[in-house]
C-alpha cells in the first residue's frame, strides 16, 4: 500500500520536493524550464528577484556540507527570501529534543519554508508527514535516499549540452549503493525518456536488485564507457576501504578512475560530470576535471537556477500572484 | 513458588459455573469440530456435551454461530521492560492478550533484565500472578545476559519454570557455544528456540532487495536467516537437540526447514501473523510500522511462508507482540525501534488465511493452539476433560475494521490500522472466568 504522493497538493502543485520518484516527465520539464531564466541572473547587475520575498527559509543542516547549503542558501537570497543557517550536531539532538519537537519549535517562529539534509534516509520524508500544512519542505539529501536538487541540476546541465534525452546513453561510475546522487540521478535520467542508464562498479558498491531501477549494471567501466554521451564520476568516500568493500584507492583507480584513455571510448563530444567534491586521482585524472569535456563547474553555477526554480515553485504555489516562473520576465 | 501455586489454586476454586451452550466446538487435540455444549467449574474443563449430574451453571454463555476454541497460546510475545509503563506492562498487554482471544503468552529472555536467573523467572510469574490477566511463560537466556559465551543455568531455570530457551535476537557467533548449549538444553530435554540470523549480514533494517535499494536502507540478505539456519541444523543433528526456529521469513528457509524435518531432525518452526500478510513493499515510503525483524521479504517469500504453514512445514503463528511507544516510530525509520503491536489482530489475520491459502478453520486453530503447546509441552491448548478451562469464543463471519486506537496495549504501532479483518473475538476465558467480553466494553 504506497501512500499518495506528499510532494503534491490537491491541485498536483509542487508542495514538497523530497525525491524525484513520484514525479512525472512533466513536473521534471517543468523545473528545468523554469530554471532557465534564473540561469541568467547572475549576469546582470542586481542579482535579486522579488519572488519570494517576506519569505523565511531555514536551512537546516544535521550533516556537513558547504556546496549544497551555500548554493541553497545563495539561490534563497537572490529569490529575497530571508534565509536562517542552522547546522545541528546529530549526536547533540539525540541527547535532547527529539527531531520533531526541533520542527515544531521552528514552525512556531513562522517559517515557510525547511531545507533538510540528514544522514538518514527518510528524514525529509518524515519531516514533510509531520510538518504544518503550510510549510514545504526541501530534501538536500537524505542518507543513501535521495538528492533530487542535484539529480535536477544534472539534468540541467545535461540538456544545455544535448538536444534529446530520449537518445542518451548515460553512464554512472562508482559508489552507487551508498549514493542518494545515484539514484535520484537514476529516477530523473528514466523519467525524462533516457534509453540507456549504466551503472558502474564493483559488486561491493552496486546495491541489490539496482536494474529494478531501469537501469544497466557494467562491472567493466571499459566496456560501459563505448558510446556514452554523458559520463557522470561519483565521488569515493575513503571510509570505504574499511568493511571490505575495496582492496585500496590505487586499484580502485586502475579498475574505475577515469582517465584521458578510457574517456576516448566514449563519444567524441561525451560531457563529464560530477557532484563533488572531486578526489583528484582516485575516481578521475586531474586533467579530466579541468579539461575541455569536464562541465563540474557548470553544474555548481546552475545548482542555484535549479534551487532557485524548486523554491519558487514550491513556496511560490501559496503567494497570491501567480508564480512568474515560466515567462523568463525577471 | 508456592506461594504462587496457592495463589492460582485460591483463584481457580473461586471461578463460578459456566456453561458454553450453543457453539462449534473446534478442538484439533482431540479432533472434536461439532455443535457441543462446554461446562467449567473451579477452573477446569468438566463435560463437554451434556452437563455432569448435579451441575449447575451460575454463567450461561450463549454461542450461537460461534466457535468456541481452546484460548490461543502465542510463542513469541514481548514484555520488554518490566520496569517501564510507558512501553506497556503486564497488565496492560495481558488484557490485550486476552481481547485477542490468547490465554497463553511466552517471553522471550531480552527483557530489562534479561531472564536468565531463577529470581528473574519468579518475579514475572509473580507479577503475572497478581497484575496480568492471561497466563505467562517465560523462556530462559540460553547464554548468560545474552552475551554468546557463557551457558546460562538452563537447568536450574527450567525448574523455576521456564518453557524452553533461546538468545533471542543476539546471536550466538560462536559455533562452538552453540555447540555446547545445543548439547546441554538437550541433556535436560530442553527445547532450544533459534531465531536464525547470521551476526555478520544482519546490520540493516530492511530486506536486501528493490525496496531498499529505491529508499537507501541497509539491506538484510536472506542469506543472512539462511546461513544461520544451516549453520544450527548443522549443529542440531551432531547434538541430538530439539529445536524451534522462531519467526521464519523466507522462502528458502521454509525450504531449509522443510529439508531437515524429512531427514528426520527434530525441528519445528514459527512465522508472524505479519510476515503472512506484508511484504516490503508495504514500507511505501518509509512506513516505520513495517519495521520488524527479521525484515519483511517479497511476494515470493511470503507465498512459501503460506504454503510452508498449509503443509504443516511451519507448526505455528505468533504475533510477536511488541508494544513500542509513539515516539519510538517517530524517526527516520533505520532510527525507529522494530515491532509490531500484534497481538490484538493476530487471530484474524491467522483466520485470513482459510480464504487466502485453502485452509481449513481447524488448521488455523491448531496453529494457534496445540500446535504451539506442542512445541514447548505446556498443558494448554486443549479442551480435554480436566484441562485448564482457557477458552476463546469468536465469530468467525464478523466483519471489523482495525482502529490502533482502539488497542488496550500500550503499543498502538500497527501496520493493519484501517484494515477490514474477518473474525472476532466475543468471549476470552481464563481459568474458568471471563477476562474479556465485548459486551462489557
Amino acid at each position: 500500500m504506497i501512500s499518495q504522493n506528499i510532494q503534491l497538493d490537491e491541485q498536483g502543485r509542487l508542495k514538497h520536493f523530497l525525491s524525484i520518484e513520484g514525479f512525472k516527465r512533466q513536473h521534471l520539464i517543468n523545473i528545468l524550464d523554469a530554471a532557465e531564466p534564473f540561469a541568467n541572473v547572475h549576469e546582470q547587475a542586481v542579482k535579486k528577484v522579488p519572488l519570494l520575498r517576506g519569505k523565511t527559509i531555514v536551512n537546516l543542516f544535521f550533516e556537513a556540507s558547504t556546496r549544497t547549503r551555500t548554493t541553497f542558501e545563495l539561490a534563497a537570497k537572490r529569490l529575497s527570501a530571508d534565509v536562517l543557517n542552522i547546522n545541528i550536531n546529530t549526536s547533540a539532538t539525540s541527547k535532547g529534543e527529539s527531531l520533531l519537537d526541533m520542527l515544531h519549535n521552528l514552525e512556531a517562529m513562522h517559517c515557510d519554508m525547511f531545507i533538510v539534509r540528514h544522514n538518514q534516509s527518510g528524514a525529509a520524508h518524515l519531516i514533510a508527514k509531520h510538518v504544518s500544512p503550510h510549510i514545504s519542505v526541501i530534501n538536500a539529501g537524505d542518507g543513501c535516499h535521495s538528492h533530487p536538487s542535484q539529480a535536477m541540476l544534472d539534468m540541467f546541465t545535461i540538456r544545455r549540452h544535448k538536444k534529446e534525452f530520449a537518445d542518451l546513453k548515460v553512464v554512472i561510475v562508482g559508489d552507487i549503493l551508498h549514493s542518494r546522487v545515484a539514484r535520484s540521478q537514476i529516477h530523473a535520467l528514466t523519467t525524462l525518456g533516457v534509453s540507456e542508464v549504466r551503472v558502474v562498479g564493483p559488486k561491493t558498491l552496486i546495491p541489490a536488485h539496482i536494474e529494478t531501477l531501469g537501469v544497466h549494471v557494467y562491472h567493466d567501466l571499459q566496456a560501459a564507457l563505448i558510446d556514452a554521451d554523458v559520463v557522470i564520476m561519483l565521488r569515493l568516500q575513503k571510509e570505504r576501504m574499511q568493511g571490505a568493500l575495496l582492496p585500496s584507492e590505487n586499484e580502485y583507480y586502475h579498475q574505475y578512475g577515469l582517465t584521458e584513455k578510457k574517456l576516448k571510448l566514449a563519444k567524441s563530444d561525451a560531457i563529464v560530470m560530477h557532484p563533488g567534491p572531486i578526489n583528484r586521482g582516485v575516481e578521475i585524472a586531474s586533467s579530466i576535471a579541468d579539461g575541455p569535456q569536464s562541465v563540474i563547474l557548470e553544474q555548481v553555477t546552475n545548482g542555484i537556477a535549479i534551487r532557485m526554480a524548486v523554491m519558487s515553485q514550491t513556496l511560490g504555489r501559496s503567494n497570491q500572484e501567480p508564480p512568474k516562473s515560466k515567462g523568463g520576465n525577471v | 513458588m508456592s506461594d504462587i501455586t496457592q495463589l492460582t489454586s485460591a483463584i481457580s476454586s473461586n471461578s463460578p459455573a459456566i456453561s458454553i451452550i450453543n457453539g462449534r466446538v473446534i478442538d484439533p487435540a482431540n479432533k472434536i469440530e461439532q455443535q457441543l455444549d462446554v461446562h467449567m467449574q473451579h477452573g477446569k474443563i468438566v463435560a463437554l456435551g451434556t452437563a455432569p449430574d448435579g451441575f449447575s451453571a451460575q454463567q450461561v454463555i450463549d454461542a450461537h454461530q460461534q466457535v468456541v476454541c481452546p484460548g490461543l497460546i502465542d510463542l513469541r510475545f514481548r514484555l520488554r521492560d518490566l520496569s517501564y509503563a510507558k512501553r506497556g506492562s503486564i497488565t496492560t498487554e495481558t488484557r490485550a492478550a486476552v481481547a485477542g482471544g490468547v490465554t497463553t503468552i511466552c517471553c522471550p529472555p531480552d527483557t530489562d533484565p534479561i531472564i536468565d536467573n531463577a529470581a528473574m523467572v519468579k518475579l514475572i510469574r509473580l507479577k503475572a500472578e497478581t497484575e496480568g490477566v492471561a497466563k505467562v511463560y517465560t523462556l530462559s537466556a540460553l547464554t548468560q545476559q545474552l552475551q554468546g559465551e557463557k551457558l546460562s543455568e538452563m537447568r536450574e531455570l527450567k525448574d523455576a519454570g521456564c518453557v524452553g530457551t533461546t538468545n533471542a535476537l543476539r546471536p550466538v557467533k560462536s559455533t562452538l557455544v552453540m555447540r555446547r548449549a545445543l548439547e546441554y538444553a538437550a541433556s535436560h530435554d530442553i527445547t532450544v528456540l533459534i531465531q536464525a540470523v547470521d551476526p555478520w549480514l544482519s546490520d540493516g533494517c530492511a530486506h536486501e532487495g528493490a525496496v531498499s535499494t529505491r529508499l537507501g536502507l541497509a539491506g538484510i540478505p536472506v542469506s543472512a536467516e539462511t546461513i544461520a539456519i544451516a549453520r544450527d541444523l548443522q549443529l542440531i543433528e551432531l547434538t541430538g537437540a530439539k529445536a524451534h526456529f522462531c519467526q521464519l521469513s523466507s522462502a528458502k528457509a521454509v525450504q531449509l526447514i522443510q529439508q531437515a524435518q524429512e531427514d528426520g531432525l527434530s525441528v519445528t518452526a514459527d512465522v508472524t501473523a505479519h510476515h503472512l500478510h506484508l511484504t516490503e513493499m508495504d514500507i511505501g515510503y518509509f512506513d516505520s510500522n513495517c519495521h520488524v525483524i527479521p525484515p519483511l521479504r517479497t511476494q515470493r517469500d511470503q507465498d512459501a511462508l503460506r504454503q510452508g504453514l498449509k503443509s504443516g512445514v511451519i507448526s505455528n503463528i505468533v504475533s510477536d507482540h511488541q508494544p513500542q511507544g509513539s515516539d519510538a516510530k517517530l524517526a527516520p525509520f533505520a532510527e525507529t525501534k522494530p515491532g509490531i503491536s500484534g497481538v490484538e489482530t493476530l487471530l484474524p489475520l491467522a483466520l485470513k488465511m482459510i480464504e487466502l491459502q485453502g485452509m481449513s478453520l481447524n488448521d488455523v486453530i491448531e496453529r494457534l493452539t496445540c500446535q504451539p503447546a506442542s512445541t514447548l509441552n505446556l498443558p494448554e491448548g486443549t479442551l480435554s476433560i480436566g484441562a485448564g478451562a482457557d477458552i476463546c469464543i469468536f465469530d468467525p463471519q464478523a466483519y471489523w475494521v482495525v482502529d490502533r486506537d482502539k488497542f488496550l496495549s500500550q503499543g498502538k504501532n500497527t501496520p493493519f490500522h484501517s484494515w477490514e479483518l474477518k473474525g472476532k473475538v466475543n468471549y476470552t476465558i481464563k481459568s474458568g472466568e471471563v477476562v474479556f467480553a465485548t459486551e462489557t466494553l
